[in-house]
């Protein structure tokens, strides 16, 4: 396998372990000379723990590296697919440490792909061209792939009618109908691999009130969880494009139990929860509403005046939130908030990506919203994670899930359904479950 | 004339450091990080928190961070980018020519119909095409930049396909950014269409983009015409039997222009703002945009540095414009 040769960059050897080792030294080790010429931090790398998980990387061979794991990790196969991961070229480094110009490894990448970087022109477009020496030379049947960058979701959709481009993302709910019916434009979508939520924060007391947190009871989570309209969410915020979720993961991870059942939508029972709580009517709490569009949740604001009205009828009194992203996350993270919306897109297929990374007890100060950390559950998903027997980890994720079902530190809402607007003369284009846009083997008819 | 000038001199360096100081602080008010920001919704590990704070000098206490700021740029050193790694100075001679591009045309544009429609309407005081301008300016200037920009689109680019909908130029031409300014690249490269493709490209934003000072410089040029014509001396050129032409542009406009030259200077800081608009909509690369995703990445030194280069621009047209004021009205030279 070849690195690209560019005008920048010509490789005097194909890819290999030197390759390997290269990447992992610079995210391991701060004092390797690339990193100390062009200091930087490596978050993904540091989130997934391999920094601590990694004990060493060795070359076998031309062809082989071998891993030495501090702990059995089931997960870091699918971790090392992820984009951070991807392998960078020793040489073309050596060449810019030579030159004094490491920034380079950013602005002028090089890589093995079926595409090679050409220009970059800020905030405008970013140009390929096909690779003529990709390994697998009948993936590539573009010679220039550009990205337009258009921020503005309507001018995106304009410019795809008009047929400035010819494939788009993220069209807004309102616009999908529209153009399914345009007979010059196609329109695949997939279920997302992404979960829309709502976190209930569980501890003692809200940060920053000395009030007893209501949400910190199970039987008042209940009561919430059972009182939420979800279909009403799905027609109206997903405008259908949203698949209703019970699960605290997609149904398309592996591991998934489709035995787990929602409770069922009922105010009178949840009404009566909330006696047996103790809870008055009238009784106030926060509802943190996401300032942002994502892909799993296009129209937060409108959620929450929903659940708002929702939770009106049981007497509940939700006093809607909203800041800056920014700020959102910081203070959502410190624990200010009551119940608050949030949700994740998938980002290498494992469970624990779900399961572990979002309502683990080590990520109690991270995404781990809801600051629910439950041994019983932690232990399964600690011990699943050390499994590398796949049939043997999904037994212990499906018992984790009931417990989460149970416990209720979150109520599932919507998995959405990604669209992907193109012109009805492009062929070949998958949609990626990781929300990556990749042109192997995709065409255009002229 | 020179003290006039000295004494306009002397007000800009409090002026630059208050701008200093308060883009400094106000980015810093905006709570989060440039490190937690990156981060989303992922955990962040404290210690590589740490890590990068350290980095980026910001793990130290605001004071100290100011007085490197200062220092670095009574250097002329700008800082580079949190994100990129880019210079910002290198960054916003990059992308100022576009927001320069489109500002000249949106002022070009507005200027001339701006100046006729006010000098007709002025002529023909209570008549229909009066109130019409009035009217229309009216309504240009109370209109949402970000509305008006997804009409004009829908219906000059997706109706009627005119105009393209974004960008300087089509995809398929690759210009070498020689200059920045698209119009002179697209005359200086061989492609051929290129520079026709760029105006037509450069038409809807910088009608967007002209619209508010359009209006202001009608009813501006309007109202200041009425006041000239009323005067003695246009009486006495009529008297004299000078063309009405004549009478209009020599006599009138001439001197009706000395306010509008100076809503001119002050339209260039309306033109700089809603070019952060305007680029948005049109997918224009210039520093609005720039200055937009900035703010949202808590980029301290392209926030700091390019509102800073901004702000010095304006000053330094309005600086101009009173320097100009003051020669064509030597009763503002002589006010203390």
């Amino acid at each position: 396998m070849k690195f690209h040769t560019t005008d920048y960059f010509k490789p005097s050897r194909p890819f290999n372990a030197d390759d390997v080792l290269f990447t992992f030294n610079r995210m391991l080790d701060k004092d390797q000379p690339f990193r100390k010429a062009y200091p930087t931090e490596f978050p993904y790398f540091t989130d997934m723990g391999m920094d601590k998980n990694i004990a060493k990387v060795e070359k076998l061979d031309e062809h082989t590296v071998k891993f030495t794991l501090n702990d059995v990790d089931a997960a870091f196969i699918q971790n090392l697919a992820m984009s951070f991961a991807s392998i960078q070229s020793a040489e073309y480094a050596d060449q810019l440490l030579k030159q004094g110009k490491p920034a380079d490894i950013n602005q002028k990448p090089i890589g093995t792909g079926p595409f090679v970087f050409s220009k970059y022109q800020k905030d405008a477009q970013i140009r390929f061209k096909g690779n003529k020496d990709y390994w697998q030379p009948d993936d590539v049947k573009i010679d220039n792939l550009i990205f337009a960058i258009t921020t503005d979701a309507s001018v995106r959709m304009q410019k795809l009618k008009k047929n400035e481009c010819q494939v788009t993302l993220f069209p807004r709910p309102a616009d999908i109908e529209p153009l399914k019916a345009d007979k010059n434009l196609q329109m695949p979508h997939q279920a997302g691999f992404n979960l829309g939520y709502i976190a209930y924060n569980v501890m003692d007391k809200v940060k920053g009130s000395n009030e007893p947190n209501p949400l910190a009871q199970l039987k008042v989570r209940q009561a919430l969880d059972m009182a939420v309209d979800k279909q009403k969410i799905i027609e109206s915020v997903y405008q259908g494009a949203g698949q209703l979720a019970v699960n605290a993961m997609p149904p398309t991870q592996w591991s998934y139990d489709s035995t787990i059942k929602d409770a069922p939508f009922d105010p009178e029972k949840a009404k009566q929860l909330l006696k047996e709580a103790g809870i008055k009517d009238g009784t106030e709490i926060t509802l943190w509403a996401m300032p942002v569009q994502r892909p799993y949740n296009p129209n937060a604001k409108l959620m929450a005046e929903m659940l708002q009205s929702d939770w009106a009828k049981i007497g509940i009194k939700a006093k809607i939130v909203s800041y800056e992203w920014g700020e959102y996350i910081k203070r959502s993270k410190g624990g200010e908030q009551g119940a608050m919306l949030i949700g994740w897109s998938g980002d290498n297929g494992d469970p624990d990506n779900w399961l572990g990374t979002l309502y683990g007890c080590d990520a109690v100060d991270g995404n781990n919203f809801s600051k629910w950390c439950y041994k019983p559950y932690d232990d399964l998903i600690k011990q699943a994670k050390a499994t590398p027997d796949q049939a043997k980890r999904t037994e212990l994720y499906k018992q984790a899930q009931h417990i989460l079902k149970e416990q209720v530190p979150i109520t599932p809402i919507a998995h959405s359904t990604v669209y992907q607007p193109m012109s009805a003369k492009v062929k070949g284009f998958k949609i990626s479950p990781f929300s990556l846009n990749a042109f192997y083997g995709v065409s255009v008819d002229q | 004339m020179l003290s006039f000038i000295a004494r306009r001199l002397g007000l800009l360096i409090p002026t630059f450091f208050g701008i200093t100081l308060l883009t400094f602080a106000l980015i810093r008010l905006i709570p989060g990080d440039p490190v937690e920001v990156m981060m989303g919704e992922r955990r962040v590990d404290p210690e590589m928190h740490a890590q990068a704070m350290e980095r980026l000098g910001l793990n130290k206490p605001l004071p100290a961070q100011y007085l490197d700021y200062v220092g670095k740029l009574a250097q002329g050193d700008l800082g580079e980018s949190l994100r990129t790694r880019e210079s910002v100075w290198r960054e916003f001679m990059t992308l100022f020519p576009a927001t320069l591009e489109l500002a000249m045309a949106a002022l070009l544009f507005a200027g001339i119909v701006g100046l006729l429609a006010g000098v007709i309407a002025a002529l023909k005081r209570g008549s229909l095409f009066d109130h019409g301008v009035m009217g229309l300016s009216l309504a240009g200037y109370s209109m949402p930049i970000f509305w008006w920009g997804l009409i004009l689109i829908m219906f000059f680019s997706v109706s009627l396909g005119w105009t393209p909908v974004s960008g300087r130029i089509d995809l398929l031409y690759d210009i070498e950014p020689k200059t920045g300014f698209m119009l002179i690249d697209t005359l200086l490269s061989d492609e051929e269409g290129s520079f026709k493709d760029a105006v037509m490209h450069l038409i809807l934003p910088a009608i967007v983009l002209g619209t508010i000072p359009l209006a202001v410089i009608a009813r501006m040029t309007r109202s200041s015409m009425l006041e000239v014509l009323r005067e003695d001396y246009v009486r006495t050129a009529r008297a004299k039997g000078l063309s009405p032409a004549r009478v209009v542009f020599v006599h009138g406009l001439r001197n009706a222009l000395i306010p509008v030259l100076t809503v001119f200077g002050l339209q260039v800081g309306t033109l700089l703002a809603g070019a952060v608009l305007t680029e948005t909509i049109f997918s224009w690369p210039g520093i609005g945009k720039w200055l937009i995703e900035a703010i949202g990445a808590r980029d301290y030194p392209v926030v700091q540095n390019g509102i800073l280069l901004i702000a010095c621009l304006v000053i330094l047209v309005n600086f101009v414009v009173d320097i100009l004021y003051g020669l064509a009205n030597p009763r503002i030279r002589h006010q203390r």
